[in-house]
């Protein structure tokens, strides 16, 4: 298998958005018949690589090779005549029509200039009878599980393109008897010489279904390596693992006084299925780290202690003093703040300005009855954007026109003008490029320093070891470990992250 | 049962008892009098709705149906009044001036990315303005080829008479049944009212297919004026006014989706003729101001939009249900 020639091949490649580099020169090869996992953190730019490769971007620099010729696809649609088809985690087809027309949309066979209802609905059965499945074709695709949507939708990918098929999370939505079923197919295509490329951040399902594995860290690879001679703490190592940068150091900070009393404290909290009850408790000046890999509950963690999301039972305390926790409206009268990890979707208001993105929060606490003053928010704004260093024009620039760190730093004085006592920080430093890193960094230092107390979530594990006094460890929708102080190196928390789950998922 | 066909066989359900309930009362509402009354009568609305069918299904909205039948109708008499044109060729002329103003207004709604409702409410004011320029009176039509095609008619058992803008109008369903469900542009249709950039995605020719609706829509229109100005015999430019209304109407209460996506043009048949019946009971009663027919369309509009939305958040409780089972 491993001895197949080399089906598609990127050289080099580059892609720069404002900002950001998202793609630095990254090397990737996809063999004929075989299943190459394709893993990073979030922002490490897989979907980056993927877009670039089924032509949803143009890339900046380097080679794409196809069968060793040079392709250059505009557009999806041309990638698909090319012979690379993509599937999506969210199913890339149409709930509303049938089962067949989703398979045959555009190619439905005629007669006398009319569909041929039963034509097409034969050719649709006979596609699907080839991947195992017997269903009512007729029937519109959303009374079908997302398992069957996805098998539909492959069958439509294969169907149009032929040689290389991309996997794109498919699995995040299916249970375990459907992600079999998945990869009965990947499989069964893998065997008629098929390259597929995989991607997922369920190490278990890597493990079980890849040949060879490649890992993507900030924009560049980090190497190739065969599935069967890695192991977890490895591969953990190579997404996770240390990047040089000075403003780091090996340990974390230690020394902090536990004896005081718990300025926030949360028993038993938690939602079933979602995350497993906790305690937690956060003191006046301590940054609290949280580590884990991408889907293990770290950011449904955060939006619990938020009240964005919510909770099965539980208490929290403020102070000593049982605090009343149903909203967010709560939360920030409690003198909460929460910086989101996708800053674009949940963040951000693109169209506003960055005046009136920093004044949201503020006027929100006050109520919409006692509007800031013109006046107040612009001194507000300009006095944020001259001590956080925001690299804008005027206050009256559209946010969505800044680069990533910018608009990170901008959302942080948000948060920083309602002047909170506890802010939540998820992903503070993703998608945005070194320097402006450091400085989110220090500021995070700073804030600490003057009595604020902070949770920060990071896939950066060095800089967790940075600032944090304290790093719980989340796996698989569970705080399973806790380090404090001294004991917090990238490998303790590499280590923690990578015991392996007691019910291993797959165990085909 | 597939639930997408649950709107539509409700439809079918009030039709039918709405109906056996008129002739419980009067009999003679089986008669093939009233039936070929009924379709004579809402043939011009029945037209318009086949249009808007295609709009809705797609996702879009096209409020500028009754402005353009006004506009056709002032259109028609003010050609036969000041040329010497044979009627044909007048509405050889104005199919392909509404056919155009519809490929217009989809043209804007693709390149420009502007919302349905605003492009084709400003079609609205223009056709209104178009025919108030043309005509401010009410403008009767005399010519004997007119005269002529209202004088058409087959006769059903039972001395019903099926008009010929009756008939014509079966003849529209009938095609709108067929490219709708049986043509790749239907299904097209359908895609974008799935979602468009998925349809993109899918390889849906959008900008073809969007220009396409809205001229169909505009076509049909311009048919749907010819058959109100040979129902009238006039052409005034304060006609028609709210028929895109009655027309949303009829499709919505015909089982279409109002969002776009799922919807059936043998539906809006229906949905005209239960407001075609509803007119009719009041006419055989009497007493009953013909306001009422107003109240009960709203109310079985309100009924339809509730059941969509039911059956909508439905189908999402039974997807998330199973996602979260999953975790």
């Amino acid at each position: 298998m491993t001895n197949n020639p080399t089906l598609l091949a990127a050289v080099g490649l580059s892609k720069t958005f404002p900002g950001t580099r998202a793609l630095d020169g990254v090397d990737f090869d996809l063999r004929a018949g075989e299943v190459h996992a394709l893993l990073g953190e979030n922002g490490a730019g897989k979907s980056t690589l993927i877009k670039c490769l089924t032509g949803a971007y143009r890339r900046d620099g380097g080679d794409i090779l196809l069968e060793g010729a040079s392709i250059d696809p505009r557009d999806t649609q041309e990638a698909q005549r090319l012979g690379i088809g993509t599937v999506y985690q969210e199913v890339n087809l149409l709930p509303n029509l049938t089962v067949a027309d989703n398979l045959l949309l555009g190619r439905q066979p005629r007669r006398l200039g009319l569909v041929s209802r039963r034509e097409t609905n034969r050719i649709a059965r006979e596609m699907l009878s080839r991947y195992g499945l017997t269903i009512d074709v007729a029937r519109s695709l959303d009374s079908y599980s997302v398992a069957i949507q996805q098998i539909v939708a492959i069958a439509r990918a294969v169907s149009l393109s032929g040689k290389v098929l991309i996997l794109d999370e498919p699995t995040a939505s299916l249970d375990r008897d459907e992600v079999r079923m998945l990869f009965d197919v990947v499989r069964s295509l893998r065997a008629q010489g098929l390259g597929i490329v995989f991607i997922s951040h369920f190490l278990d399902q890597v493990f079980d279904i890849s040949d060879r594995i490649t890992v993507l860290r900030n924009g560049r690879l980090v190497g190739v390596r065969d599935a069967a001679t890695l192991d977890r703490t490895q591969l953990i190592n190579m997404m996770l693992g240390r990047e040089l940068s000075e403003e780091t150091r090996d340990r974390g900070r230690g020394g902090f006084d536990y004896a005081q009393r718990a300025r926030i404290a949360y028993v038993g909290t938690g939602r079933a299925g979602v995350i497993a009850p906790f305690d937690l408790s956060i003191h006046r000046g301590e940054v609290v780290g949280m580590a884990g890999l991408l889907g293990s509950g770290r950011t449904e963690t955060a939006e619990l202690m938020f009240a964005a999301a919510p909770r099965d039972g539980g208490s929290v305390n403020k102070d000593g003093k049982p605090l009343k926790l149903a909203s967010p409206r709560d939360a920030i009268a409690a003198g909460f703040g929460f910086s989101p990890e996708d800053r674009k979707t949940s963040g951000i208001i693109g169209d506003m300005s960055v005046r009136e993105n920093i004044v949201l929060a503020l006027q929100a606490r006050q109520g919409w009855m006692r509007p800031v003053r013109l006046s107040r928010q612009r001194e507000m704004a300009d006095d944020y954007i001259r001590r956080l260093d925001i690299r804008t024009p005027d206050a009256e620039k559209p946010i969505g026109q800044l680069s990533g760190g910018n608009q990170q730093k901008a959302l942080l004085a948000r948060w920083l003008a309602t002047n909170p006592e506890f802010l939540i920080l998820d992903e503070p430093t993703r998608g945005i490029d070194v320097g402006a890193h450091a400085e989110i960094i220090r500021m995070i230092e700073n804030l600490c320093e003057s009595g604020m107390s902070l949770l920060v979530i990071s896939s950066e594990l060095d800089e967790l070891v940075t600032y944090s006094h304290r790093v719980v460890v989340v796996r698989d929708r569970v705080h399973v470990a806790e380090l404090i102080g001294e004991e917090i190196t990238t490998d303790s928390i590499v280590a923690a992250i990578a015991k392996p789950s007691p019910a291993p998922e797959t165990s085909a | 049962m597939n639930p997408r066909l649950l709107p539509l066989a409700v439809t079918v359900l009030i039709f039918v008892v709405a109906y056996a309930v008129c002739y419980a009362q009067f009999p003679a509402m089986l008669s093939t009098r009233v039936i070929g009354n009924l379709l004579t009568d809402n043939a011009f609305l029945g037209i318009a709705a086949v249009g808007m069918t295609f709009v809705i299904i797609s996702g879009g909205i096209d409020l500028s149906v009754g402005s353009v039948i006004a506009f056709t109708g002032v259109f028609i008499t003010v050609m036969l009044r000041d040329t010497s044109l044979h009627p044909l060729a007048v509405f050889a002329i104005l199919l392909g001036l509404t056919t155009l103003f519809g490929a217009a207004m989809g043209m804007i709604i693709h390149v420009l990315r502007m919302p349905p409702f605003i492009v084709t409410l400003a079609g609205m004011f223009l056709a209104r303005g178009l025919a108030y320029i043309l005509s401010v009176d009410s403008v009767p039509i005399t010519h004997p080829f007119y005269e002529w095609l209202q004088s058409l008619y087959w006769l059903l058992p039972g001395k019903g008479r099926l008009t010929l803008i009756g008939g014509l109008m079966l003849l529209v369903f009938a095609f709108g049944i067929l490219l709708a469900h049986r043509t790749r542009f239907g299904a097209n249709v359908f895609a974008l009212g799935g979602g468009v950039q998925t349809a993109r995605l899918m390889g849906v020719p959008v900008a073809r297919t969007t220009v396409a609706i809205y001229a169909l829509s505009g076509f049909l229109a311009g048919l749907s004026g010819i058959v109100f100005s040979l129902y009238t015999s006039a052409g005034y430019s304060l006609a028609a006014v709210g028929v895109e209304l009655d027309a949303i109407a009829a499709v919505v209460i015909g089982g279409t989706l109002l969002t776009g996506g799922s919807g059936f043009v043998a539906g809006t048949l229906i949905g005209v003729l239960i407001m075609g019946l509803i007119q009719t009971y009041i006419i055989f009663d009497g007493t009953l101001s013909s306001w009422w027919t107003k109240i009960v369309i709203g109310a079985l509009l309100l009924v339809f939009i509730m059941l969509q939305k039911g059956l909508l958040s439905l189908a999402d409780r039974r997807r998330s249900l199973r996602a979260s089972g999953n975790t």
